[in-house]
């Protein structure tokens, strides 16, 4: 718990993290957020409140993260994150594991995109979201914004930048009765843009 | 005096300002409690309210700072350049390309800045930013090719820089001089500049809020009125003149300094809000509660601080 807290502390210090309109209750939920750089699951888990922390895993890729035992220790030990296998082979459920999580009780942070992208507002959503959405109707799909991480350490850089960056909670969404898989990814991302202010002129 | 007595006056005094002023507001809050059809007049005692809180915390730090010795109020002032450069840099937009021009503001630039200042290394402190970090930042974004907005960027970057790092770094700077018959009380002349600035800056708003009425330049700074700037500037001067046995100054000389850091911090308060405009923001930040950010604090201070160091270096040190 104090390294979790050190974590918290250390994010805060050194990227804002400025929370706004989070969500008030523990329910169980689904946090998806555009993805930018390396700290924006530990900044979106460091802007939830404290309870919610606990319960809430960060979704991590595993070609990466898994990779060697030193990213293995970060993710999983430090950021309890649960490791998903991006490439899809015949025959295998790659959301097997976040299912696991959802099914005992714990919420996710989910970046849909599966990839950092250097930019303002998120590309085009992979379809993990909308399975997931599908297995678990009764839990509430929270899209997030995570302003300005795009500048503090865009791909292949070894340092952030300290600058201050901001999470926007928005309102909750589940899927639509007869909603197809890709109106649904769209309304998704729709609702993460729709989070983005107006960037400066 | 000697100068131990001078720092316990000013203390005292300071401690007193502050007690007043928090009085002042709890009466205010009070008599606006029970007239509660106002809610402008309560958002703004609510506003005052925070404002003087922050200044608890404000002047504390200082005076902490103060009594730590010079190289505690020199890391004071890097930590606030960190904070002011942060939100000039966080409103600027950048792109990924710029990566390694802000990682070597952040990293290396300020805090060699202020090292600079620590060793009393005057003549580099004085060009490091203006000559070499101007020249060598934009070599980065250029190798990587990145020419859209490149002179919009580039210049941000050096605006923020000078602004936040090298302007500022001139207020403890003050505490490199040596000025003949002045011995160990250089803090004394930095509390002066950084009191003389602030005062102004309260004593404008108070005398706007009282009886500001013509806005001097409503498109940048819609509540600095000629009233205000008039009634507080003047003032300001008034005490800038009474404090001249803190200083090295003779009353006329002090009289001068206190009109120079009132100009400069009136001047500083509008260019930095024109520049918050163009950046499309009201306020720098959100970490002093009821000022906004660092830099709405330092606005000022980032202009009077280094032309209030040269004419003192000029007419006054060896």
């Amino acid at each position: 718990m104090n390294a979790d807290l050190f974590l918290v502390w250390a994010t805060r210090l050194l990227v804002g993290a400025h929370a706004s309109g989070t969500p008030s209750s523990t329910a169980q939920r689904i946090y998806f957020a555009n993805h930018t750089s390396h700290l924006d699951a530990v900044t979106l888990w460091s802007a939830l409140p404290p309870d919610f922390r606990a319960k809430t895993c960060p979704v991590a890729a595993l070609d990466y993260w898994g990779a060697n035992s030193f990213r293995l220790h970060v993710s999983t030990r430090l950021f309890h994150a649960v490791l998903l296998e991006r490439k899809v082979r015949t025959g295998s459920d790659p959301l097997a594991p976040l299912r696991e999580k959802l099914r005992s009780g714990q919420s996710l942070i989910l970046f849909p995109e599966g990839t950092r992208r250097p930019q303002r507002l998120p590309a085009t959503f992979k379809s993990g979201l909308y399975h997931l959405a599908r297995a678990f109707p009764d839990i509430d799909l929270v899209p997030a914004y995570l302003n300005n991480l795009y500048r503090l350490m865009p791909k292949g850089s070894l340092l952030p930048v300290p600058l201050t960056t901001g999470v926007q909670f928005g309102q909750p969404l589940r899927l639509l009765a007869g909603e197809t898989k890709p109106a649904f990814l769209e309304r998704a991302r729709q609702s993460v843009i729709a989070l983005a202010s107006t960037p400066p002129s | 005096m000697n100068p131990k007595e001078k720092f316990m006056a000013v203390f005292a005094g300071v401690v007193f300002l502050l007690i007043a002023a928090s009085v002042v507001t709890c009466v205010l809050r009070r008599r606006s409690a029970k007239d509660e059809a106002d809610s402008k007049r309560a958002e703004v005692i609510a506003n005052l309210d925070a404002r003087v809180k922050a200044w608890w915390g404000m002047a504390g730090l200082l005076g902490l700072s103060f009594l730590l010795g010079p190289n505690a109020t020199l890391l004071v002032f890097a930590f606030s350049s960190l904070l002011a450069l942060r939100e000039f840099l966080t409103l600027s937009e950048t792109v990924p390309e710029d990566h390694a021009a802000l990682c070597v503001s952040f990293f290396l630039v300020l805090p060699f800045q202020y090292f600079l200042v620590s060793i009393q290394w005057y003549g580099l402190f004085t060009i490091m930013i203006p000559v070499y970090a101007f020249l060598v930042l934009p070599v980065f974004p250029a190798i990587r090719q990145q020419t859209t907005r490149f002179l919009e960027r580039t210049a941000k970057t050096q605006w923020g820089l000078m602004l936040t790092v090298y302007c500022i770094s001139h207020a403890p700077a003050l505490m490199l001089l040596t000025i003949p018959g002045y011995n160990r009380q250089n803090a004394l002349l930095l509390f002066y500049l950084v009191f003389v600035t602030q005062v102004s800056d309260v004593l404008q708003y108070v005398w706007g809020k009282l009886i500001g009425r013509t806005p001097i330049a409503p498109g940048v700074s819609p509540h600095k009125t000629v009233e205000g700037f008039v009634g507080g500037g003047l003032s300001a001067v008034g005490v800038g003149t009474l404090l001249w046995w803190i200083t090295p100054f003779h009353p006329l000389q002090a009289f001068g300094f206190s009109c120079l850091i009132v100009l400069m911090g009136f001047g500083g308060g509008l260019v930095l809000s024109a520049v918050k405009r163009s950046l499309g923001a009201k306020d720098w930040g959100t970490s002093i509660a009821g000022h906004g950010g660092v830099l709405d604090r330092l606005d000022s201070l980032s202009f009077s601080a280094p032309i209030f160091f040269h004419l003192v270096r000029f007419f006054f040190a060896v």
